[in-house]
């Protein structure tokens, strides 16, 4: 078992090895993870005419044109000011996204921060004139230049939106509430089979953010840079995690349910579904424990090989404009990224709800990133597990 | 061409006029273009769709990925089989889907006999259709929504959990509900086919068995089992295929179960690593020629 898991990584880094990602793997320069450099790849220099179209990859409900529900447009218009037609591609994953981009026939896309890194070195994507943006100025500036959307200080993408993976109890059977993600991870639960978890490989993350405050001497530093020992830690933890879980989720309509007939009573969610939850009179309450929590945060970037790069620009300028931004945010259920979009949204309350300009409680999280090879935390004189590993890790913990 | 048909002295000369009547009478002439003509098309299918995409699906298994940049390096390599066979969680899923496959079947199997023969034995003929369309029935409504609709009936405090005596007595979701609900959906399937194979069965026979003294036991073993059991074996190819495929069902009703068609589908979907997906799905491919073979053996497929 272990010379297969072994062999496997030894495969994985002598490909890395033989592709040369950049130039030349672990070789100095960039200050990317590792120090390796994403391939060179021009910027558009200045805004011509629409070419007519954009071609646009996203998640369900970022590009509404009133065909979903009449009253969520925010493409009509665009396409009457721009000219240029929004032809869109719904993707359901991550991976989705970046197999996509790979065709070169897409001119935008939504990438969230697990996603964004391998289009960048992949080459897939561009590098951004964020001068040309004229919204980009109002984007908070807890979103801009991270490591999910920027190499050496330079942006790839336009920030859209963020959440945090917050923990979800009912109100009737959990006592006394929980503030700590310990409540997930205890192995001698009251809750066991009534504990949910989210059903991706990237969950390893909330396994390590929880490492990272309670076995400080595991040294981990960021929760998507793990070394053999801290990724073996948190697979352990989530191994044990398991014979408390009651089942996973992936999709968000399933852990409404769950909560409401009470086959889950505890476990990670999104403020969106927290929401539902409570509108259908679940008696849920979501909170961020005091370790903080793993996130995401989306990022508009544009294709490497546009074919309508001037459409796409309006484009990622007219969706992070605080109309359009406070609208995605509402129908999506997410804190926008816009300074002036909590001013347009229709329920006041909203910028509050999802804690949009509270960025001390966004220091508190951790938002997803791609884990690779080169660790993200800075380390160079270890390996860190890549996401190929964690994907076939998770396999593992759920047996 | 045209003036050579006509002058041929020989055989109806008004019959062969046009080029239809002249196409099949050079046909008639040429046998083997005549049977290629025939099989060409399905076995452009057969080879191309259908060899063709287990073909692809053997030679990507043996490909990788390059895990920074999700880009498939074209490189042949075991690596892919090495891990399914040596890491133990893969062994343990491919025996979990093989149970789950057998125990809908032999669910079905009990469920399909005692309604099939009614359907086909004991109730009036011209009730017959009417039962045919009502196990046909739920095939009409989508999957998903079946699925969905156990998943709320299985919930905490369900239906289900009422069957059984309150809130929590019943079987929740998990490996348990998976079996349910698969023999639930593809109970037809199962019971199709023994309706058609008993159908066949002349109720003569049946008379003679009673009239030469048997037994209603003795009749089943000796004249209705031996012609029911190539139907079941049918049934059982959908059911068992049709189960250790399934992905859909276990991700709604599984709780934390994963079968082969889970991995199958996060290998493709969340890890980007189609030729790991492709090695995975060979094991059930295996099992599937195992089980044919197994069932050739027997004998089962020539009574068909």
């Amino acid at each position: 078992m272990r010379t297969g898991r072994n062999l496997t990584a030894l495969a994985a880094v002598g490909l890395l090895a033989l592709t040369g990602c950049g130039d030349g793997g672990t070789a100095t320069g960039g200050s990317g993870p590792g120090g390796i450099k994403p391939p060179r790849i021009d910027k558009l220099a200045a805004l011509g005419a629409g070419e007519g179209q954009v071609n646009v990859v996203a998640w369900a409900g970022y590009v509404e044109d009133g065909s979903t529900d009449p009253k969520v447009d925010w493409v009509t218009d665009f396409e009457k000011q721009t000219g240029c037609q929004v032809n869109v591609k719904v993707a359901g994953t991550s991976d989705e996204m970046v197999t996509l981009m790979k065709t070169g026939e897409y001119d935008v896309v939504s990438a969230s921060g697990d996603a964004s890194l391998r289009l960048i070195y992949g080459g897939d994507v561009a590098p951004v004139n964020t001068d040309l943006i004229s919204n980009y100025k109002d984007v908070f500036d807890g979103l801009k230049l991270k490591q999910w959307n920027s190499v050496d200080g330079v942006a790839y993408g336009v920030p859209h939106g963020r959440g945090a993976n917050l923990l979800m109890y009912r109100t009737d059977v959990v006592k006394p509430a929980p503030t700590s993600w310990g409540a997930v991870f205890d192995a001698n639960s009251p809750y066991k089979g009534k504990i949910t978890a989210y059903d991706s490989p990237i969950y390893l993350a909330d396994a390590a953010l929880y490492l990272m405050k309670h076995q400080p001497e595991l040294g981990i530093k960021n929760p998507y840079a793990l070394d053999d020992k801290q990724f073996a830690a948190a697979v352990d933890l989530l191994k044990k995690q398991n014979e408390q879980i009651g089942e996973y989720w992936s999709d968000y309509t399933k852990e409404v349910q769950a909560f409401k007939a009470g086959n889950s009573v505890l476990g990670t969610t999104w403020q969106v579904i927290a929401n539902l939850a409570t509108a259908d009179k679940a008696p849920v309450e979501a909170i961020l424990p005091e370790e903080g929590a793993t996130g995401w945060s989306d990022t508009w970037m544009v294709s490497a090989k546009a074919k309508h790069p001037n459409c796409a620009y309006r484009w990622m300028d007219h969706i992070i404009s605080p109309k359009a931004n406070a609208a995605v945010a509402e129908w999506f259920g997410e804190a926008p990224s816009n300074k002036l979009s909590c001013a347009e949204t229709a329920d006041k309350n909203h910028c509050a709800t999802y804690h949009a300009e509270d960025e001390s409680y966004f220091e508190k999280v951790w938002y997803w990133n791609t884990p690779v090879q080169q660790c993200l935390d800075g380390r160079t004189d270890v390996k860190c597990k890549d996401y190929a590993a964690w994907t076939q890790a998770w396999t593992t913990i759920k047996g | 061409m045209a003036t050579s048909t006509l002058d041929r002295p020989a055989g109806g000369t008004t019959a062969l006029r046009g080029p239809v009547r002249r196409l099949s009478a050079w046909l008639h002439r040429h046998a083997g273009v005549r049977l290629a003509a025939l099989l060409t098309a399905p076995l452009f299918w057969l080879v191309i769709a259908y060899l063709g995409s287990l073909a692809v699906l053997f030679v990507s298994a043996l490909w990788t990925v390059n895990g920074f940049t999700g880009e498939v390096v074209r490189q042949p390599t075991l690596d892919n089989f090495r891990t399914i066979v040596t890491d133990e969680v893969y062994r343990t899923v491919a025996l979990r889907s093989v149970g789950v496959a057998a125990g809908v079947t032999v669910i079905d199997t009990l469920i399909a006999l005692p309604m099939a023969f009614y359907m086909a034995k004991v109730a009036k003929p011209r009730h017959r259709r009417w039962l045919v369309v009502a196990i046909l029935t739920p095939l009409w409504a989508s999957y998903l929504v079946k699925a969905y609709a156990w998943r709320v009936l299985l919930a905490n405090g369900g239906p289900v959990d009422w069957l059984f005596g309150g809130p929590g007595s019943g079987p929740g979701y998990g490996l348990g509900a998976t079996v349910l609900v698969l023999a639930y959906l593809w109970l037809p399937y199962m019971i199709l086919p023994i309706y058609a194979g008993l159908e066949r069965l002349p109720d003569s026979l049946l008379e003679a068995s009673a009239d030469l003294g048997a037994r209603a036991g003795r009749t089943f073993r000796a004249v209705v089992l031996p012609v029911v059991v190539p139907s079941v074996i049918a049934g059982s190819i959908f059911t068992f295929s049709l189960s250790l495929g399934d992905y859909i069902t276990v991700q709604i009703v599984g709780g934390k179960t994963q079968l082969i068609g889970n991995l199958v589908y996060v290998n493709i979907g969340a890890a980007n690593n189609l030729p790991f997906a492709a090695a995975l799905a060979t094991i059930p491919v295996l099992i599937m020629v195992v089980y044919l073979v197994a069932v050739r053996r027997s004998g089962a497929l020539e009574e068909l």
